[in-house]
């Protein structure tokens, strides 16, 4: 089911063709889950193109200094989005990927706790921060990204996903921060 | 029609010598660097800007394109990562320069444009960065080239050899299709045995490798001959 932004607003008619190329993959990584295969949307290239316009049109001129993308899908939406809006970007990443000094933060799994890291220096104080990922769902690994822009002195003023799976209820840990989507997936 | 560079002479490859107080990486920070009073980031920076490393002199024939010296300069290396003894080629520094990432795109862009590429294979985590906005710019599909059981879906497998044991790569089926050109992206080549994974998995499927890219080179370690004949482009040789 696709969705839009706003409720008042009717739905870009780019979101159709976004929903339509996202392929479910039943039982991965285990049974009973859902997988939502955002790898059939990046080989379409005009469907590709629509969905880095959407986010671009959204953030264009609101004063975003740092697009932060989650490894390793966020790394995909992240860059396009930075370069069309002339932030920096930043890779958060799992535990020792990135080779200088790091900060970083624990999150907890459904079956025990990960980390997330973002390097020392690469946000200042007073930057405005966009954290990007492929979807939320538990809203676990956006939660920790925020933490890490926050401690740094960013302001974290959106988190933007392709995909959202409502039911879970990522959009309550984000400590009220604003969370655009394109598409839910029930 | 732009000739592709073949293995070593990678035209636009651009070399720099920094500055260097003296002719071996320092073990501890020279004590001036504390005295500035900066923060660690900014000492860390400062004292890794010191060490000679990237970049041997080498002009192009038409003269260095004026974008590289920017591009070079903004990576970070790093002793000692992630073992003693190597110097890790750190970009996360050139994706905070804004206008040197650009360059760094357009560079790419600019050499792929009319070369009817139909895919471009990003090899997991960092030819994902670098990746995806060069498809978007020539108009061509992105595959990611994935680390195992990442890919949800019915995948082919490559194995390759590490320092010590192998690992494996894998690619989405049907993702790429017999008659596509494919360009194989990366932040940087070193022993060449990644992409050369890369360049098995897209020819078992049928693809054409029409080049491998990557911002960095580590010339010594001779990556191109790993390559199976296939041309590499690189913007930055680091010594």
């Amino acid at each position: 089911m696709a969705c839009g932004e706003d409720k008042e607003q009717k739905q870009d008619p780019r979101i159709e063709g976004i929903a339509a190329s996202i392929r479910v993959v039943p039982d991965f990584p285990k049974k009973g889950i859902m997988f939502q295969d955002i790898t059939t949307l990046l080989l379409d290239p005009k469907t590709f193109k629509n969905t880095v316009d959407l986010f671009v049109e959204r953030y264009l001129g609101k004063d975003i200094s740092v697009v932060a993308g989650i490894e390793a899908r966020g790394f995909i939406f992240g860059p396009p989005i930075a370069l069309a809006i002339g932030a920096k970007f930043i890779p958060l990443r799992k535990p020792r990927k990135l080779p200088g000094e790091v900060i970083s933060e624990k999150y907890v799994l459904e079956y025990g706790t990960d980390c997330l890291e973002m390097h020392v220096g690469a946000v200042q104080p007073g930057d405005h921060a966009l954290v990007v990922d492929d979807l939320i769902a538990t809203g676990g690994t956006l939660c920790a990204a925020m933490n890490l822009l926050e401690r740094a002195g960013a302001e974290v003023v959106e988190c933007a996903c392709v995909i959202e799976l409502p039911e879970l209820k990522g959009r309550e840990k984000l400590n009220g921060k604003p969370l655009y989507i394109l598409v839910e997936s029930r | 029609m732009f000739p592709f560079s073949s293995s070593a002479s990678a035209p636009l490859a651009h070399s720099l010598r920094l500055p260097s107080p003296s002719p071996l990486p320092p073990r501890t920070p020279p004590s001036h660097l504390y005295r500035l009073g900066l923060p660690n980031f900014r000492r860390r920076l400062l004292l890794l800007r010191s060490v000679s490393t990237a970049v041997r002199a080498m002009a192009s024939e038409g003269g260095e394109d004026p974008r590289l010296p920017r591009i070079a300069s903004t990576i970070r290396v790093i002793p000692d990562f992630p073992k003693p003894g190597i110097m890790f080629q750190d970009i996360t520094t050139l994706l905070l320069d804004h206008e040197a990432f650009r360059h760094t795109i357009d560079m790419f862009v600019e050499r792929y444009r009319d070369k009817r590429i139909t895919v471009v294979a990003g090899i997991e985590a960092r030819g994902f960065i670098f990746g995806p906005p060069i498809a978007l710019a020539i108009g061509c599909k992105f595959v990611p080239m994935r680390k195992p059981k990442k890919l949800p879906g019915e995948v082919i497998s490559e194995e390759y050899s590490l320092e010590y044991g192998t690992d494996i790569m894998e690619m989405h089926v049907g993702a790429v299709q017999p008659g596509d050109r494919a360009l194989v992206i990366d932040d940087l080549i070193a022993t060449g045995g990644t992409l050369a994974a890369a360049i098995r998995l897209l020819e078992r499927v049928g693809a054409e490798v029409v080049e491998c890219a990557c911002v960095i080179e580590l010339p010594e370690l001779q990556g191109y001959q790993r390559l199976g004949g296939k041309p590499l482009f690189v913007l930055v040789k680091a010594a």
